[in-house]
């Protein structure tokens, strides 16, 4: 008679009949395009050994609507509501990548109004866009307050930009040689208002989230991106930062008013998720620095220098141009034949379609549910990749 | 360094680099065959330090009868920028990839093919990256006709 005691451990390695370690295969899997956690229609298709991810190979153009293509036949200002529909949350800093250009083009000086009226809602924007950023990521990580605090603190911000542009997401407000119409009459009083109503909240947002033990164990060393591979994987904004480059454009060629105004730009150390989380969280804080210095001083004087009607005709060239979005550089270059009312070419540097990227360098060897942390720290936003 | 200092600089790299006209960057044009050792110096020579693709991108020149190829290039070392652009023919749009030098190009270079038909030789893995694989004709290309597209009376 031939009896044996078995172990589960021997019970795992060799099987019911000790025939030896029970035979495991690597197999894909898709994650998305229909998935919670891609914010939008990403697809990723994962090679996972059980649930250990082995490769990612995005799939992309879910979303893609030629939007190249399409500002071939728009006119110069016509393609400035088009770059709303990009990263939609940064609507307004698109908007003041594309005038920008044209301005540049057509050699379009603007007064400080303009410019101050601009960088106010520039940061407004990068906080609202950051504010929705943390809430997701607190649902990506199962927690499902940060969701609701971060949407209950972004309409509040809605509301003050609703009542000068509008529009609550797609803003089409800054327009080649000023902007859309004039700041509301209570502009000033609202935004003042919103950061006393922010500033506590901010606070919370770091008691309940930063401090969390649960979200900083899933975010600590996890996908870590060092400063060689962002650099050479083009990442720019807030996933270069994190990994220890400095490279901010509204610090190494500032535009607009952030020459004059005070406030610093936060680097991480290890470009693990939680650096990534955090710069962003201190991003908040220097945005509302940004907006309180310059809120009192908004100077007077006109809101175009160059009225709507007017035909833009930039001479023959090519021009490129680059604004700091709340993800990266947004860079639009446009290729004038000089003939017409329309570009001859123009593309959209979009700072997701290179950040996307750092997911394939980053997430092997993590499992499913890092996969998830990781995609939501690198803050994606599908149509801005696609586009 | 400045605009000017850094288009001498580039242009002494190799005969046939000159400045590109009518650009609002620091700009300069090369010879395609050339392409793959001027980025390798310019990426990797001390005083240029360009290590970012910030973006790559063509132009259809039709009526030439050219795409121009564009790279947009960084340097994190020295906070400069330079714009480098190629020439090659509409009929055989072969060039070499960049993707060992930055990696990001794989991706972009892949764009580029997917909306221009250009072909990367040596490339780790060319295909379409927004169309489907089955698509015919390269959407930016300015001939491109196909039967969804409408046309907007002049």
């Amino acid at each position: 008679m031939n009896i044996s005691v078995s172990s589960l451990e021997r019970r795992i390695n060799h099987g019911i009949c000790g025939e030896g370690p029970i035979a495991t295969e690597e197999y894909f899997i898709n994650m998305g395009p229909q998935h919670p956690s891609t914010h939008g229609v990403l697809r990723l298709l994962l090679k996972l050994d059980g649930e250990t991810v082995r490769e990612v190979i995005p799939v992309l153009g879910y979303i893609h609507r030629g939007i190249e293509k399409m500002g071939e036949k728009a006119g110069y200002r016509q393609f400035v509501h088009l770059s709303d529909r990009i990263d939609y949350l940064s609507s307004l800093m698109n908007n003041w990548a594309v005038s920008m250009v044209i301005e540049k083009a057509a050699n379009i000086e603007l007064n400080d109004r303009i410019q101050t009226v601009r960088t106010i809602l520039a940061e407004l924007q990068r906080i609202q866009s950051h504010q929705l950023w943390w809430g997701v990521l607190g649902m990506d990580l199962g927690a499902f307050t940060p969701f609701l605090y971060g949407f209950r603190d972004r309409e509040k911000l809605s509301d003050v930009l609703e009542k000068t542009i509008g529009a609550r997401l797609t803003m089409n407000y800054i327009q080649p040689g000023g902007l859309m119409f004039d700041i509301d009459s209570d502009f000033v009083k609202d935004v003042k208002l919103f950061m006393d109503y922010f500033k506590p909240k901010l606070a919370e947002y770091e008691t309940l989230v930063s401090e969390n033990i649960i979200i900083k164990e899933r975010l600590r060393g996890i996908g870590v991106l060092d400063a060689k591979s962002a650099v050479s994987l083009g990442t720019t904004g807030p996933v270069l930062r994190a990994s220890g480059v400095m490279y901010d454009l509204r610090k190494s060629e500032p535009y607009g008013m952030y020459a004059k105004t005070a406030f610093e730009v936060p680097v991480g150390q290890s470009g693990d998720s939680l650096d990534r989380y955090l710069v962003r969280i201190v991003e908040m804080r220097q945005s509302l620095r940004i907006v309180e210095q310059l809120i009192d001083n908004i100077p007077d004087g006109k809101y175009f220098v160059m009225k709507p009607a007017v035909k833009i005709k930039p001479p023959e060239g090519a021009y490129y141009s680059h604004v700091e979005t709340a993800r990266g550089i947004l860079g639009v270059f446009m290729v004038s034949d000089g003939k017409g009312s329309k570009p001859y070419r123009i593309h959209l540097r979009t700072p997701n379609f290179n950040n996307l990227w750092a997911v394939t360098a980053i997430a092997p060897g993590w499992r499913i549910a890092d996969l998830v942390a990781i995609v939501s720290s690198l803050d994606l936003v599908v149509p801005d990749i696609d586009r | 360094m400045d605009a000017s200092e850094l288009i001498s600089t580039v242009t002494t790299i190799r005969p046939g680099i000159s400045q590109r006209e009518k650009c609002n960057r620091p700009s300069v044009v090369i010879e395609s065959v050339n392409l793959l050792d001027i980025m390798w110096s310019l990426q990797s020579r001390e005083d240029l330090g360009f290590d970012m693709l910030l973006s790559h991108t063509a132009v259809d020149w039709i009526d030439e009868g050219w795409f121009e190829l564009v790279y947009l290039l960084y340097s994190t070392k020295h906070g400069h920028y330079l714009m480098v652009s190629t020439f090659i023919p509409r009929e055989s749009p072969v060039i070499a990839t960049v993707s060992p030098i930055w990696k990001i190009a794989e991706w972009q270079e892949r764009e580029v093919y997917d909306m221009f038909g250009v072909l990367y030789e040596d490339h780790p893995d060319l295909r379409r990256i927004f169309l489907d694989d089955d698509w015919e004709g390269f959407p930016l290309r300015k001939d491109y006709k196909d039967d969804f597209m409408l046309e907007r009376p002049e």
